[in-house]
């Protein structure tokens, strides 16, 4: 589904990516980990289509199309989704007008006609159900006065609601209580298939009981330095970053 | 250059999409301003001696006059001896059946979205279209004479309500107040009038839609709105006219009066041509608008959405005269490519337990300047007058320019007077969550922009405030790509 080779990403003059290379096959969930300010969010920037990222060198490569052609937008309406690890706020925009808006232009992109207002709220209800969010919360303006935790089950709101093909989340548990975790996690669980793939950005191996990878990598200084089974988080929970740091310096 | 500017930088085709010329038989009279022109506008109205001799001496007043300078706006020296001040469809009289308009004329009205044909209109709205100079047709008069109200054009009142015109007319705008002023005193074609009697609740809203077709002409309208007390209206305003490369000059006088336990509220969506991409043509758009609340606890209410002209100058005020009494000014001010607006308002506090409100929201995109220029007057008698303002404004890219003009003058000890103002710079981080969620640029900034003027938006009847929303969107198409 997703083949990223050698992939460089700069961000003004500085080389923040450094030749990264991963494969995602439909079904799979692979974790990525790593040091703070080691690329984790850069690299889902990148793949999402943040414009001030440069790809220097190397290919993104999605269902057979290269992604560094296609607009955000329209990365989007071919099936990724980035939940956001900072998700910003849009003061007197409502939720409702917000996903509509965003479910109609997904629904153009594919030929199909805007969904029915019932249809859509009837829809809008079913998904929250799976993340247990609040009908208080998306009657309001688009994360406006969220807290931290509502803000990233907000984002797991709008998966559901949207199905992506290929979902990065950036953190999305770093917030979260620990009954939100599970919430997430299970909404996360509810939406695996066969057919879509998901990324997982996380610190916290923690996440990954509940969300089992099937790969674990860790980003360390732009470049993905270990991938492993799920025994690999476990270790990283318990010996931190210290011996993998001095295996790549070592080697450097 | 930052991305974001890159994108505001590429202009795309965003067309006016009122910029039609209907093609009609005119009748205008020659260029130019003289005591000659004056007499001849009154005669074409066949209007009585009182009206022809304030006229002039509006006319006289102007001459004396200068235009005024101190606004923050750039205008090209007008050439007042260039314009043609009277232009009308040609008729015979006005309209008594809708079989006997030009069917050219139902069509323009048509395509503006204003169907003059009372069957087809949005139930609950009685509009009067005025084209150039002259009203042409007013819908939903005898319904609303079953109430007592009057609705009518301007001339029409001035045939058929003479006492009502000559006691009010100029009573809160006096030809005296500045330069616009007297020259619309002296000029004024048409406009509407609006009379809700005592205990009256107006079952409907009443509108203006002006339009300006004919080249070369002015557009000098009146609107009087008189509430008599415990009475309540509503009333809305839209404005468009036709793409030209030449300014055509546009300066109104709008009076209210509110008497005790009275409510007006005027919504404007305010449309005319703002000139293209590079700042040629468009409308200058002069207007002084004012209500009174005569009467203890009356209260007027504007609201603005100003969308078009290449220049606006226009400060919707309310003098508050009556105790208890309210004034409100909700305004969205967008401005792109090269247009220039200088707005806000004037609340002048005079009774006691006078509450005042202003907010204001301004748009500025492309190359354009757009400034609020605000006072509050709290005079030695208004004990416990309140004002709350507020005024925002965001910038869409960097080549443009929003400027904030408060004024206070406070001679009341027991005044609270609060003033907040922000400027923001539309985030680059909410386009891109728009866009990662499938929203193209256009349509985020879309979102975005009516997000942040939602709260005078919803000041607006229903079907005005989707169509604003929709105007909105078109005015800022083109600064994105
Ligand atoms: N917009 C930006 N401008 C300049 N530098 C940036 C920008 N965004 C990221 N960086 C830098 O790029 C590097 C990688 O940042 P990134 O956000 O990808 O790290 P991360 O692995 O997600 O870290 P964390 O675990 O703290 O979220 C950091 O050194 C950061 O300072
Ligand atoms: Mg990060």
């Amino acid at each position: 589904m997703l083949e990223i080779k050698d992939l460089k990403v700069n961000i003004e003059d500085k080389e923040i990516l450094k030749g990264i290379n991963l494969s995602v096959k439909a079904g799979e969930v692979h974790a990525i980990m790593g040091p703070n300010g080691s690329g984790k969010s850069t690299l889902a920037s990148a793949l999402a289509g943040r414009d001030y990222f440069n790809i220097t060198h190397g290919k993104i490569i999605y269902e057979g199309k290269d992604l560094t052609e296609l607009t955000p937008e329209d990365r989007a309406r071919e099936g990724i989704f980035l939940g956001f690890q900072y998700p910003v706020e849009i003061p007197g925009v409502s939720m409702v007008n917000f996903l509509r808006t965003s479910i109609n232009s997904m629904r153009k992109y594919r030929g199909q006609d805007p969904l029915p207002a019932g249809d859509f709220l009837k829809l809008m209800r079913e998904k929250k159900k799976i993340v247990e969010i609040d009908s208080d919360l998306t009657n309001r303006s688009v994360n406006e006065g969220f807290s931290g935790g509502e803000k990233k089950k907000n984002e797991i709101f709008q998966m559901a609601l949207l199905e992506p093909k290929l979902a990065i989340l950036d953190e999305t548990d770093s917030g979260l209580d620990i009954d939100a975790l599970r919430i997430v996690s299970n909404g996360v669980n509810k939406l695996r298939s066969p057919e879509n793939a998901t990324i997982i950005i996380t610190h916290y191996q923690r996440l990954l009981d509940y969300i089992v990878p099937d790969v674990v990598h860790v980003l360390y200084k732009g470049r993905i330095v270990k991938s492993g089974d799920k025994s690999l988080a476990k270790e990283l929970e318990e010996h931190g970053y210290e011996w993998i740091k001095q295996e790549v310096d070592a080697n450097a | 250059m930052t991305d974001q500017e890159k994108i505001l930088n590429e202009v795309t085709g965003s067309d006016y999409k009122f910029g039609f010329q209907t093609n009609i038989e005119t009748e205008t009279i020659p260029k130019g301003l003289n005591e000659e022109v004056v007499r001849i506008i009154s005669a074409k109205k066949e209007e009585p001696e009182w009206l022809t001799e304030s006229r002039l001496k509006a006319f006289r007043h102007w001459q004396t006059l200068q235009m005024p300078d101190w606004a923050h706006l750039r205008i090209p020296e007008i050439d007042y001896q260039d314009i043609i001040y009277y232009a009308a469809p040609k008729q015979d009289a006005k309209y008594e059946s809708m079989d006997e308009v030009d069917p050219e004329l139902l069509d323009t009205f048509n395509r503006l979205g204003i169907p003059l044909e009372e069957q087809k209109q949005l139930a609950g709205v009685a509009v009067d279209a005025v084209m150039d100079s002259v009203s042409v047709k007013t819908t939903f008069q005898d319904t609303l004479a079953d109430k007592g109200i009057i609705f009518c054009s301007f001339s029409e009142a001035v045939k058929n309500h003479p006492d009502l015109i000559k006691k009010y007319m100029g009573s809160v705008v006096p030809y005296t107040d500045n330069y616009f002023a007297a020259l619309n005193s002296a000029v004024f074609s048409d406009g509407s009038f609006c009379y809700i009697p005592r205990g009256v609740r107006c079952p409907m809203e009443l509108s203006t839609y002006f339009r300006i077709n004919a080249a070369n002409t002015g557009q000098f309208e009146r609107t009087l709105i008189v509430a008599e007390e415990d009475s309540y209206v509503s009333y809305l305003e839209g404005c468009t006219a036709p793409m030209r490369d030449e300014n055509q000059l546009h300066a109104a006088i709008v009076e209210i009066v509110a008497m005790e336990n009275a409510e007006v509220k005027y919504s404007t969506v305010q449309n005319w041509y703002p000139g293209n991409k590079e700042g040629i043509g468009g409308i200058y758009n002069f207007v002084t608008k004012r209500g009174i609340c005569k009467g203890d606890s009356s209260k007027i209410s504007w609201t603005q959405v100003e969308t078009g002209s290449a220049v606006t100058w226009k400060y919707p005020s309310c003098i508050l005269k009556g105790d208890n009494s309210v004034g409100e000014f909700y305004s969205v001010a967008v401005t792109n490519n090269y247009q220039q607006a200088d707005t806000g308002t004037k609340m002048i506090h005079i009774g006691k337990n006078t509450r005042s409100t202003i907010i204001s929201k301004g748009i500025s995109a492309g190359k354009s300047q757009n400034s609020y220029r605000g006072l509050v007057k709290v005079l030695k008698g208004a004990e416990n007058a309140r004002n709350y303002s507020q005024c925002d404004s965001l910038l869409l890219g960097d080549q443009c320019g929003a400027h904030t003009f408060p004024y206070l003058e406070v001679d009341n000890r027991s005044a609270v007077v609060e003033h907040e103002a922000t400027t923001s710079k539309i985030g680059e981080d909410q386009i891109f969550y728009c866009n990662q969620r499938g929203i193209d640029t256009e349509n985020a900034i879309s979102l975005i922009v009516n997000g942040y003027a939602k709260e005078v938006l919803n000041k607006l009847p229903m079907e005005f405030a989707v169509e604003a929303q929709k105007l909105l969107a078109i005015t800022l198409e083109g600064s994105v790509g």
